[in-house]
């Protein structure tokens, strides 16, 4: 066992213990703190694996902007006066027999697939690169990205604006 | 020695963490946070494969349209359940079963 696989080890369980924590607290506000924990383990496991840049972008996009957002709107509607002990729609049960027969079709296929036995590719800033299919390869895609977010932004002004009538 | 497997196992985790949130949520947002969960494995998946199949940029690219995606998706649906919860004065999405206003 090398220091690199004690890391990823480490940060696997970060990501998916606050992960359970997400699923299984009671709290959504607790659920909601937990899930810091969730994509700062996410963007641990992009480092070791070479994607600096998505790490970075990880965190400033999920830790900095959803979450904060997430937070306000738990904040908005969460009355700290009514307690829901339920929180559940779907039985417990079901739900975990969903998933965990979910979890194990999944890891069998995994274990079972061929994976070939490619290289790991050599680590090395990815930025510039990722830029560079930004701006050639995947240039359409990205002007559409642009007009998704616009289309977004003035969707989330007309849906939390005031209603103001005439 | 960590391979391929490991991060799909801890992706595949996170994915039927974020199934078993969805399902068992009656808050919206509860909902909401057990979507993030999915995306975010979704996302490893991409950078996973990106690394272990001879390196090159569209799994990344593509993990950055994800993360666009998501940000879209959570400004729209928190600007819904705040527009719900000014209507019915609660989130539980049981108990939303009007359609008109």
């Amino acid at each position: 066992m090398t220091v690199s696989d004690v890391i990823f080890y480490l940060i696997a369980g970060i990501a998916v213990g606050s992960a359970g924590m997400v699923a299984f607290s009671r709290n959504i506000v607790h659920s909601a703190f937990a899930l810091m924990g969730t994509f700062l383990g996410v963007a641990g496991l992009y480092l070791t694996l070479g994607a600096d840049f998505l790490g970075a972008v990880q965190v400033l996009v999920y830790v900095g902007g959803i979450l904060v957002l997430m937070l306000f709107a738990v904040m908005l509607t969460h009355r700290i006066g009514d307690v829901e002990v339920s929180n559940r729609s779907v039985g417990r049960l079901p739900a975990l027999l969903i998933s965990i027969g979910v979890f194990g079709v999944m890891v069998t296929a995994i274990g079972q697939a061929n994976w070939g036995s490619a290289e790991p590719a050599a680590m090395s800033p990815t930025t510039p690169g990722i830029g560079e299919q930004l701006l050639t390869k995947y240039v359409l895609p990205f002007e559409l990205a642009s007009v998704v977010l616009l289309a977004a932004l003035i969707a989330a002004v007309m849906l939390s604006r005031k209603e103001i009538r005439e | 020695m960590v391979g391929l497997e490991h991060y799909l196992v801890v992706s595949l985790l996170l994915f039927s963490l974020g199934i078993y949130c969805v399902l068992t949520r009656k808050n919206a947002l509860g909902i909401l946070l057990g979507i993030e969960l999915v995306l975010n494995a979704a996302n490893i998946n991409y950078i996973a494969f990106s690394y272990y199949g001879g390196g090159g940029y569209d799994g990344q690219v593509f993990a950055i349209f994800v993360i666009m995606l998501a940000a879209a998706e959570a400004a729209i649906g928190l600007a819904i359940v705040l527009g719900i919860y000014r209507s019915f004065h609660t989130i539980d999405v049981e108990a939303i079963d009007r359609l008109r206003g």
